[in-house]
């Protein structure tokens, strides 16, 4: 559905994505996770022959991309990151409007526009100006909208941030029918529960190249151990020195708390138990723990 | 991508320019009005007030003279407004022409809409000043008068095409005060809108010569009065050409803006 091979795009001296190749199946969920500043959104926008690579090829839903990118665009639907949904017209126009973009002819529009409301959950909003949606509301529209011409493939750049929980998972429950009914989607995220749950395979992309790549839970397995200790509280540090390097198979300190990996947590939580005014939260490694062990942990601003 | 290359037009220029044409129609009363009281209190104040003081300025009662500046003016006015403030809410408030983007568009269809749609509305003013004209008796030949409609219309372009330009670069809306001061007023003054332009000194006579709104006066002018308007080819050339190199321009400048 997607192909793309040794992409690259440089503005000025800066590479933001350096030789990314990509392979996205029919019917698959694609995450894109990265630090902000990975090349992400540029590489959105490079898939969709917004913008022109320095070199690499990009193939979307079998045509080329950007040299017949208006074709590949009557494939695509498009959730952008920031909400630019149109404040002058009402939700139902919203749709109507945005059709009429792809040549749609407006009565085939109309007749799409009520299925399109009940996916949104909007229907009782039909008719309301956009101004008096919620956060929530205006991704669901947004959502719908991109899906006004019956797309093949969805492009998703950060569809949750922001959002609050409830929300989030009304937008998940649509994507997830919207898997069930066959449609390919990438989506970006910092989110690494929202990659968890809803991706089959992911890349982790940093400075522009990909750092890895699988199932999420494949990634757990080959990069982390399986479980984390975090240890805090007063001591920390001396408990760190002392037994971090026998008790754990890798440690590592950010700020207040100690990350101590680990295929055996009964030993380190053992040791633990023994030493009063430490605290402890034993979990199993998550696909948080790989991202932040393959990226850093350094801001990125 | 070249920095500058030929626009490649298509039709799907058009669900830009109806987008637009449906928002303005839902206010489109107000809208009206709007776009008309400023033009036409300065033509009637202006005209029956000075009219008095001046019977005939340049072979015309002056509010005939006056109602031929106003034409051009106020269409040079709607075109300029509306791509200067509402396409940058549309472009950089509202972010509606990444919304269209994504769609199977581009830029030069985006743009071309915003401009054949800011030539639209810009006719309505100019229109709506005709009808005036129309209704207080203003003109010399009623049938000649129809020929300013496509003056309009081409005026509307030419304007339009310019403040895309302004748009393009402008950081936000305070920006757009400096092409107001420096380059709508002054030309409003220069161009023969209040006064002929022989009554200017011979240097900004000449600076006259250049400008787009002299070539919109020159047609518009002898069209109200009744006459054939001289050297018509050369005045159309002038705002096609300013027009068109600021359309070209703008989409230049745009596509850098928006698709780095």
């Amino acid at each position: 559905m997607l192909r793309v091979q040794g992409l690259s795009k440089r503005y000025g001296t800066t590479e933001v994505v350096r030789g990314l190749d990509l392979h996205v199946r029919r019917g698959e969920c694609f995450g894109l996770l990265g630090p902000n500043g990975a090349g992400k959104t540029t590489t959105l926008r490079l898939l969709l022959g917004l913008i022109e690579p320095d070199s690499g090829q990009i193939e979307l839903a079998g045509i080329p991309v950007p040299a017949r990118a208006r074709e590949a665009r009557m494939k695509v639907g498009v959730v952008p990151q920031i909400d630019n949904l149109d404040p002058d017209f009402t939700v139902r126009e919203n749709l109507l409007a945005y059709g009429s973009y792809f040549g749609l002819d407006q009565r085939k529009i109309t007749e799409r526009v009520p299925m399109l409301l009940e996916f949104a959950g909007l229907t009782h909003k039909a008719d309301a100006p956009i101004a008096q949606l919620s956060g929530g509301m205006k991704r669901r529209l947004t959502l719908a909208r991109a899906l006004v011409h019956d797309p093949d493939i969805l492009f998703l750049d950060e569809p949750t941030t922001g959002l609050d929980p409830q929300a989030r998972h009304l937008i998940w429950q649509g994507l997830r029918r919207l898997i069930a009914e066959g449609k390919t989607i990438v989506l970006t995220t910092h989110f690494m529960d929202e990659a968890e749950r809803l991706t089959d395979r992911l890349a982790i992309l940093d400075h522009g190249r990909i750092v890895a790549e699988g199932a999420p839970s494949a990634l757990i397995n080959a990069h982390i151990e399986p479980a984390v200790v975090e240890v805090f509280g007063d001591g920390m540090e001396v408990w760190a020195r002392e037994h971090a390097a026998t008790l754990c198979q890798r440690s590592e300190t950010v700020g207040e708390t100690l990350f101590c990996y680990t295929a055996t947590p009964e030993i380190p939580i053992a040791a633990l138990k023994q030493t009063p005014g430490l605290r402890y939260l034993h979990r199993p490694s998550s696909l948080e723990d790989v991202f932040l062990k393959l990226t850093g942990r350094d801001l990125r601003d | 991508m070249s920095f500058l290359h030929l626009p490649q037009p298509s039709w799907r220029f058009i669900p830009v320019w109806r987008r637009n044409y449906l928002v303005w129609k839902k206010l489109a009363i107000p809208s009206i009005l709007g776009n008309l009281a400023d033009p036409m209190l300065y033509m009637l104040g202006l005209g029956f007030g000075l009219g008095s003081l001046l019977p005939n300025v340049g072979g015309a009662p002056y509010i005939t003279f006056l109602a031929a500046g106003t034409v051009a003016y106020s269409t040079m006015n709607a075109a300029t407004f509306e791509v200067l403030y509402s396409s940058f809410s549309r472009m950089h408030v509202q972010r509606t022409w990444d919304a269209i983007l994504n769609a199977p568009m581009t830029l030069d269809d985006v743009m071309l809409g915003e401009l054949t749609w800011a030539a639209s509305k810009s006719l309505l003013s100019g229109v709506a000043i005709l009808a005036v004209i129309w209704g207080l008796g203003l003109y010399g030949s009623f049938w000649m008068t129809l020929w300013i409609i496509p003056v309009v219309a081409l005026v509307g372009f030419c304007f339009g095409g310019m403040g895309l330009v302004m748009n393009a670069v402008s950081p936000s809306y305070d920006f757009f005060l400096y092409y107001f001061t420096l380059v709508i007023t002054p030309m409003v003054l220069l161009c023969g809108v209040f006064f002929p332009v022989s009554q200017l000194p011979p240097l900004l006579q000449s600076i006259s010569a250049w400008l787009p709104l002299t070539h919109a006066i020159d047609l518009a002018r002898p069209l109200v009065m009744g006459q054939v308007p001289q050297s018509i080819l050369l005045h159309i050339g002038a705002l096609l050409i300013y027009g068109s190199v600021g359309y070209v321009l703008a989409l230049a400048l745009t596509r850098r803006r928006l698709l780095k």
